[in-house]
C-alpha cells in the first residue's frame, strides 16, 4: 500500500483538526475493547464445559451413562455418584453430561430451522411487494393465533414423537416470531439514509439488497439465535417431558426431568439435576447472547 | 407582542433586593479524572442577561447543569462559592435541589419537543410545578397557567393550554417550555441554547420574549454557541473554551475588540456578511504529499483526468445548465385526507460550475426540492434536466448509470453511512461503484490508491481509514460524506443542510473545503440550508422557499442587498447579526 504511505507523510491536515473538543480520542471501541463482566465470564465457562460435554462426555464423566447397577439404585449424591443415581442405579452425573449433547444439538438445530424459516419468509414478505408481503402476514398471523407449545405438539401428533420431530417441531414454532422481527427489520433497514445514499451513487436494486440491506438485516439474527437457543431447549426438553421428544433410555435432560417425577419426594436429584442443567444453559445461552447485543451496538 | 400587557411576572415593584441572582466562584467540574469545568466565575445580578458562549465540548452546558445541581451521575462538583440568590446551594442534598429547582431558578432546554410530555396537555406541564411547590387550589393554578401562557406570547392561551406538544409548532413549544419555566417566577432562568432548533423568524420571537422577560427583572443566563444570537438581547458575554471562561466583557468589548484567539476564531468563522470565495477559518498549513516515483499509473491517470475536468474540458454535452428544475409540482396525502403541496410550481436552474442557494424555513419544501432534483422522488407534474438531458423522466434503471454524474451531501451524514463499515470500506465502495473494472482483483491497488486520494482531497489523514464514522468527530464524518460523494467524480454536488449539525468554526472549515473543491473540480453546487448567512456565502444565485414555492430568485448579492419579496425581507431582517 505504497500510495496510503505517500498520502501518510503529508501531515498535518486541516480535517486532523476539526473539532477535537467532539471527537473522542479514546472512544469505547476503538480502544481496548469493553472488558467483560463476571456473569459473562461465567456464561463463557459454563458454555465451555457444555460444548466439551456434547463433543467428547467421557473426558468429564468417563462411566458409561446407561450402565446399570440395581444395587445402587436411588443413591442419593455422594463422592462416588456427585449427584446420585436413578431408579436402575445409573449415575446421574454421568447421565446430565452425556444429556449435553441431545440439548445442544436439538436447541442449536430447533434455532436454526426457526431462524432459516422466519429469514425467508421475513426476507420474502419484504421484498417481493405488497401482494405477498399481506399473503405471508395474514398466514403468519394464523400462526400466531396458536400458542407455540400447541403448535409443536400438533406437529408431533402428525408426524409421531422422537428427537427429530421435536426439533423441527420447536423450530417451526418458533419460525413466525423471527420472521416478524426479520421483517421489520428489514423494512427499517430498507427506508433507511444509508440505503438512499446508496441509490443516489448508482448502486443497483440487487447490490444494495446484497451489500446493505441482507447484512444489516441479518447481523441482529446472531444476537436472537444465540437467545433463542436457550428458549428451545427448555421448549424441547418440556416435549420430552411429556413424553414426546427423545425417548427413554436417552439421557436427555427433559426425559430425565420427567423419569425422575414419580421419585420426586424420595429422590429429588433425580429431577433436581438434569432441571438444573436446563436452566443453566438457557440462562448461558441468554447470558452470551445479551453480551454479544452490547458488543455489537458499542461496535 | 400580546405579552406587552399581560401580568407582569416580576417580583413586586420597589426595587430588586442587592443580592446578585446568581454568585459561583471558583467552579470546578469533573468527571472521572477528566476536568471539563475549571475554575468558572460568574455572577448575575437580577434583571440582567449573561451569555455563556463556546463550541461543543467547551464545558458550557456542564456549567449551567451544575447550577441546577444536575451535573450528573458521578460529576465531582467544586467551587468556593455557589449561590443562588444569595443562599448557597454548594452541596445541598438532592431532595432540597428538588424543592429549589423551578422555584429559585427555572431551566428552558434546546428540544422542546423532548422536554414536554408527549402525551399530556401543556397546561398539566406547566401546572406541575405549581402543584409541587406552592398551594394553590386548582383553579387558581389554571389561572397562574393562562397567565403565565399569555405572559410568553402564545394567543389564545385558553385553546393551547388543553393541546399535547405535538400539536404546537417549534416556536409554540419553545414558548410552552419558557412559560413552564416561569410558573413559579423564579429570579433565575438558565437557557440552554433555547433557540437553536429554530427557524430564524421564530427565533426572533423567542429572543424577543427572553429580552422581556429580562426587562420584567428575571436574571437570564444564557449558553448558546452562537455569538449572534447571543449580542442581541446578552448585557455581558462570557466566551468558554475547554473549560475555562476565556473572555467576559460587554457584547461590544467582546465582539468589537475580541482579546482571546479562540473568540476570534469563532466571530472569524461567522458566515453572515463575508463576501463568497473568502475563507472562514485559518489555513491550516498543509504539506503537498512529496512527489515520488511510487506514485503509479492509476494514480496519474487520476491526476490528468481531474485537471481536465478542473479546466472544463470534460466530455462537451449541450446545455451550460448543469441542473434545470422546470414546473416541479409535489403533494403529499397527510391524514384524514388532508392534502400538501410540499412543492409547488419550482423552477430552478444551475449553470455549470456555479453555486444555487435554496434557502427557506422548515417546511417549506426545500428537502423535497433536493429529493425531486437527485429523482429519488418522482413529481407529480415537471421534470428535472441533468447537463441538458433527460434526468427525472428516465427510468430508474437508465438513470443509474448516469447517477455518478450527481453526488449527494446529507445534514445527518451519520445515518447515511452503512454503521457496519469503516472508511475505508465506505470509500472503497464509492470507488467501486463508480469505476466497475476498479471492482475486480486487478485493479484493486488503484482502488486504493483513489480512496487515499480522496481521503486526501478533503483533507483527511489515511491513519482514520479504519475507523468507524460513530468513532469520527462530526467535523470529519461530513468530511468523509464529502469523499463518498466526490468518489464517482460528479459534476454536480446536491448539498442538503451539510453543515447545521456543525460548531461554526467546523462549519467553516467544511464550507471553505466544499468552496475549494468547487474551484478546483469544476463542481456545480446546488447548496440547501435554512441558514441565510451560509446560503449568502456560498451562493452565486439564491432561490428563497417559502411554503412550497420559490418566491424570490435572483443573484446573491441581489436577493440579499435589496430583497423584493416581504418574505425575503422579514427573513433577512430576522437574521441575527454581529453588532
Amino acid at each position: 500500500m505504497s500510495e496510503l504511505e505517500i498520502t501518510a507523510a503529508a501531515s498535518a491536515r486541516p480535517g486532523d483538526q476539526d473539532d477535537q473538543q467532539d471527537g473522542r480520542p479514546g472512544s469505547p471501541s476503538s480502544g481496548p475493547r469493553a472488558r467483560p463482566s463476571v456473569v459473562e465470564i461465567a456464561a463463557g465457562l459454563l458454555a465451555l464445559f457444555l460444548l466439551v460435554a456434547a463433543i467428547a462426555p467421557r473426558l468429564l464423566a468417563p462411566g458409561d451413562p446407561l450402565a446399570i447397577d440395581p444395587l445402587s439404585a436411588f443413591g442419593a449424591p455422594s463422592w462416588s455418584h456427585w449427584f446420585g443415581t436413578d431408579e436402575s442405579g445409573r449415575d446421574i452425573y454421568t447421565r446430565v453430561i452425556d444429556g449435553a449433547r441431545d440439548s445442544l444439538v436439538i436447541g442449536v438445530s430447533a434455532t436454526l430451522i426457526g431462524l432459516g424459516l422466519g429469514a425467508v419468509l421475513g426476507t420474502v414478505a419484504g421484498t417481493l411487494g405488497t401482494a405477498v408481503d399481506f399473503t405471508v402476514n395474514r398466514f403468519l398471523e394464523v400462526l400466531f393465533a396458536f400458542p407455540g407449545l400447541l403448535l409443536a405438539l400438533l406437529f408431533i401428533l402428525v408426524f409421531g414423537p422422537g428427537a427429530g420431530s421435536a426439533i423441527v417441531a420447536v423450530g417451526l414454532s418458533t419460525a413466525p416470531g423471527y420472521a416478524r422481527i426479520i421483517r421489520a427489520q428489514l423494512l427499517r433497514v430498507r427506508s433507511s439514509a444509508f440505503v438512499e445514499a446508496a441509490t443516489v451513487q448508482g448502486l443497483g436494486r440487487g447490490r444494495i439488497l446484497a451489500r446493505h440491506i441482507l447484512p444489516n438485516t441479518l447481523a441482529p439474527l446472531l444476537v436472537l439465535g444465540t437467545l433463542g437457543v436457550g428458549q428451545a431447549i427448555v421448549w424441547a426438553a418440556a416435549l420430552s417431558y411429556l413424553g414426546l421428544g427423545a425417548q427413554p433410555p436417552a439421557a436427555e435432560w427433559g426425559a430425565m426431568l420427567a423419569a425422575g417425577r414419580t421419585y420426586i419426594t424420595s429422590a429429588w436429584w433425580m429431577s433436581f439435576f438434569p432441571g438444573l442443567f436446563i436452566v443453566l444453559t438457557a440462562v448461558c445461552a441468554t447470558a452470551l447472547g445479551r453480551a454479544i447485543e452490547r458488543r455489537m451496538r458499542h461496535a | 407582542m400580546s405579552a406587552a400587557d399581560a401580568t407582569r411576572l416580576a417580583a413586586p415593584a420597589g426595587g430588586p433586593p442587592p443580592v446578585p441572582a446568581l454568585a459561583v466562584r471558583n467552579l470546578s467540574v469533573g468527571f472521572g479524572s477528566q476536568t471539563v469545568v475549571r475554575g468558572v466565575s460568574l455572577e448575575l445580578a437580577p434583571g440582567e442577561c449573561l451569555a455563556i458562549v463556546g463550541e461543543s465540548g467547551s464545558g458550557k452546558s456542564v456549567t449551567a447543569r451544575s447550577l441546577l445541581g444536575l451535573a450528573g451521575a458521578g460529576a465531582q462538583v467544586s467551587a468556593d462559592e455557589l449561590s443562588l440568590t444569595g443562599e448557597s446551594v454548594l452541596g445541598l442534598s438532592e431532595s432540597a435541589w428538588r424543592r429549589r429547582r423551578g422555584r429559585d431558578v427555572g431551566l428552558v432546554l434546546q428540544d422542546a419537543l423532548a422536554s414536554l410530555d408527549p402525551l399530556r396537555p401543556i397546561a398539566r406541564e406547566i401546572g406541575d410545578s405549581l402543584r409541587l411547590h406552592t398551594r394553590l387550589d386548582g383553579a387558581e393554578r389554571d389561572r397562574r397557567v393562562l397567565e403565565v401562557l399569555a405572559a410568553v406570547g402564545l394567543p389564545d392561551p385558553e385553546l393551547y393550554a388543553g393541546r399535547r406538544s405535538g400539536e404546537l409548532s417549534g416556536g409554540q413549544r419553545q414558548r410552552a417550555l419558557i412559560a413552564a419555566a416561569l410558573a413559579l417566577d423564579p429570579p433565575l432562568l438558565i437557557a440552554d441554547e433555547p433557540t437553536t432548533a429554530l427557524d430564524v423568524t421564530v427565533q426572533a420571537q423567542v429572543l424577543d420574549l427572553l429580552e422581556e422577560i429580562r426587562d420584567r427583572g428575571t436574571a437570564i443566563l444564557l449558553i448558546s454557541h452562537d455569538l449572534a444570537v447571543v449580542s442581541r438581547i446578552a448585557d455581558r458575554i462570557a466566551v468558554m473554551h475547554d473549560g475555562r471562561i476565556v473572555e467576559t466583557g460587554t457584547p461590544n468589548e467582546v465582539l468589537g475588540h475580541p482579546s482571546h484567539p479562540e473568540t476570534r476564531r469563532m466571530l472569524a468563522a461567522v458566515p453572515v456578511d463575508k463576501p463568497r470565495g473568502s475563507r472562514l477559518a485559518p489555513v491550516i498549513a498543509t504539506q503537498p504529499p512529496p512527489a515520488t516515483e511510487q506514485i503509479d499509473d492509476a494514480e496519474r491517470l487520476f491526476v490528468a483526468e481531474r485537471t481536465r475536468a478542473a479546466t472544463g474540458m470534460t466530455p462537451a454535452t449541450g446545455s451550460d445548465l448543469a441542473l434545470e428544475g422546470i414546473g416541479l409540482n409535489k403533494t403529499f396525502r397527510g391524514p384524514h385526507g388532508t392534502v400538501q403541496h410540499a412543492v409547488a410550481d419550482v423552477s430552478f436552474s444551475l449553470p455549470r460550475g456555479r453555486t444555487l442557494g435554496i434557502v427557506g424555513e422548515s417546511g417549506s419544501g426545500k428537502t423535497t426540492t433536493a429529493r425531486l432534483a437527485l429523482a429519488l422522488t418522482a413529481a407529480d407534474s415537471g421534470e428535472v434536466r441533468l447537463l441538458g438531458e433527460p434526468w427525472s423522466a428516465l427510468p430508474e434503471k437508465q438513470r443509474r448509470a448516469r447517477r455518478r454524474l450527481v453526488g449527494a451531501v446529507y445534514q445527518d451524514v451519520l445515518a447515511s453511512f452503512d454503521p457496519r463499515l469503516s472508511v475505508r470500506e465506505i470509500l472503497r465502495h464509492a470507488v467501486a461503484v463508480a469505476a466497475p473494472d476498479v471492482r475486480d482483483g486487478t485493479n484493486r491497488r488503484a482502488g486504493e490508491a483513489r480512496v487515499g486520494a480522496l481521503l486526501n482531497d478533503v483533507g483527511l489523514s489515511p491513519t482514520l481509514l479504519d475507523r468507524r464514522p460513530t468513532d469520527l468527530s462530526g467535523g470529519q464524518r461530513q468530511r468523509v460524506g464529502i469523499a463518498r460523494a466526490l468518489a464517482s467524480r460528479p459534476q454536480i454536488l446536491i448539498c442538503d443542510e451539510p453543515v447545521s449539525a456543525l460548531d461554526v468554526s467546523v462549519q467553516a472549515q467544511v464550507l471553505d473545503l466544499l468552496d475549494e473543491l468547487q474551484r478546483e473540480l469544476a463542481l456545480s453546487l446546488l447548496f440547501i440550508s435554512h441558514d441565510l448567512g451560509v446560503i449568502q456565502h456560498v451562493s452565486d444565485q439564491v432561490a428563497v422557499m417559502h411554503a412550497g414555492r420559490i418566491v424570490e430568485t435572483g443573484s446573491a448579492e441581489q436577493v440579499f442587498a435589496a430583497p423584493t419579496h416581504p418574505y425575503t425581507q422579514a427573513l433577512l431582517a430576522a437574521v441575527p447579526r454581529l453588532l
